[in-house]
């Protein structure tokens, strides 16, 4: 079975749908990590895996209360 | 930029087109992307504000969902519009440098590799297919005319029991199946690791969360494929999602 309308990107436009998690999943786990005294720490991977398990249980209920069907049915 | 500035990092790209290719874009705090550039290379970076983006405020923001999803929504943004007008290089999400000297040294110490990232991903695009299966669906029980002797009912029995790992199995073999017919149309591919189910919303198990790069050329014929395992295959259900800029294909090259 194909879901239904998982939208793939027909373009690069900035203006899709991006379900929140696919797109956290990239931004925050992939990416060049830039490591050493020039940069702020910021973008230690612990710290941002930890950030985002705290916020698991939050998200839910975040997308429900947004009502944002896309997101809440597409990860 | 002053000393209450950072600058937000986006992406990594060929030097000579960068300042075109960045032109009129916004970035996270709305500022305008600009390029610093080094020898062949140039970095898209942004001047925003340290009371927002600094490491302290980050570490508050980050909690913030809606701060997070608009950051990452805007940061993606520049980005794919990036990788929409050539090869990209895709930095970190929340690498912020304070002076430029610190753009410059990463061009200049990372030349070779950055480089070598560029030619990888040209011309080619990450697409995301994640394969949800209903443990239910998948193993379907058969129903006998007859149950009525004990044998049969505890033959029964430990079949329903044994179903649901039985399930799993079948659910595994098929993101196997589905992970290596869609690499055969990629130049990499990945496994990537299951996201929270509770972030999902969703009742079924994600089986696979693969990641493809796949040649321009390639990609009707990839998305040909996973057609045909969405009809294929029985019992698991398939997302695809892309055009991506390589998020998850430049990291292994840098660093």
């Amino acid at each position: 079975m194909m879901n239904d309308p998982t939208p793939a990107r027909d373009s690069w436009d900035s203006n899709r749908e991006v379900a929140l998690v696919d797109l956290l999943d990239r931004v925050l786990a992939g990416g060049v990590v830039i490591s050493g005294d020039i940069t702020l720490s910021i973008a230690d991977v612990d710290m941002v895996v930890i950030s985002l398990r705290t916020l698991v249980s939050s998200v839910a209920s975040w997308m429900d209360g947004r009502g944002d069907g896309h997101d809440a049915a597409h990860p | 930029m002053t000393a209450a500035e950072g600058l937000w990092a986006y992406a990594v790209l060929s030097g000579g087109s960068a300042d075109s290719r960045t032109n009129g874009l916004r970035g996270v705090a709305n500022e305008r992307v600009h390029v610093i550039t080094s020898g062949d290379l140039a970095t898209a970076v942004g001047t925003v504000p340290l009371s927002r983006f600094g490491e302290e405020a980050l570490r508050h923001n980050l909690e913030d969902l809606d701060w997070l999803a608009a950051t990452a929504r805007a940061h993606d943004a520049v980005v794919s519009q990036l990788a929409g007008s050539g090869p990209v290089v895709p930095l970190r999400m929340t690498t912020v440098f304070l002076a430029e000297r610190g753009v410059t040294d990463l061009l200049v110490q990372h030349a070779d590799d950055f480089d070598a990232a560029l030619r990888l991903v040209s011309d080619r695009q990450e697409w995301g297919v994640k394969a949800y299966a209903d443990p239910q669906a998948l193993v379907s029980e058969p129903e006998s005319a007859a149950k009525t002797s004990g044998t049969a009912y505890l033959l029964r029995r430990k079949r329903e029991l044994s179903s649901k790992e039985e399930a799993y199995r079948v659910a595994s073999d098929a993101a196997r199946r589905v992970h290596e017919t869609l690499t055969l149309h990629a130049v990499d591919a990945k496994r990537k690791p299951v996201s929270d189910q509770s972030l999902s919303g969703r009742t079924g198990s994600v089986v696979l969360n693969g990641t493809y790069l796949v040649d321009n050329s390639n990609v009707a014929a990839f998305r040909c494929a996973v057609d045909e395992l969405a009809e294929t295959i029985a019992g698991i259900d398939l997302d695809l999602t892309g055009p991506w800029p390589p998020y998850s294909f430049t990291g292994d090259v840098v660093g």
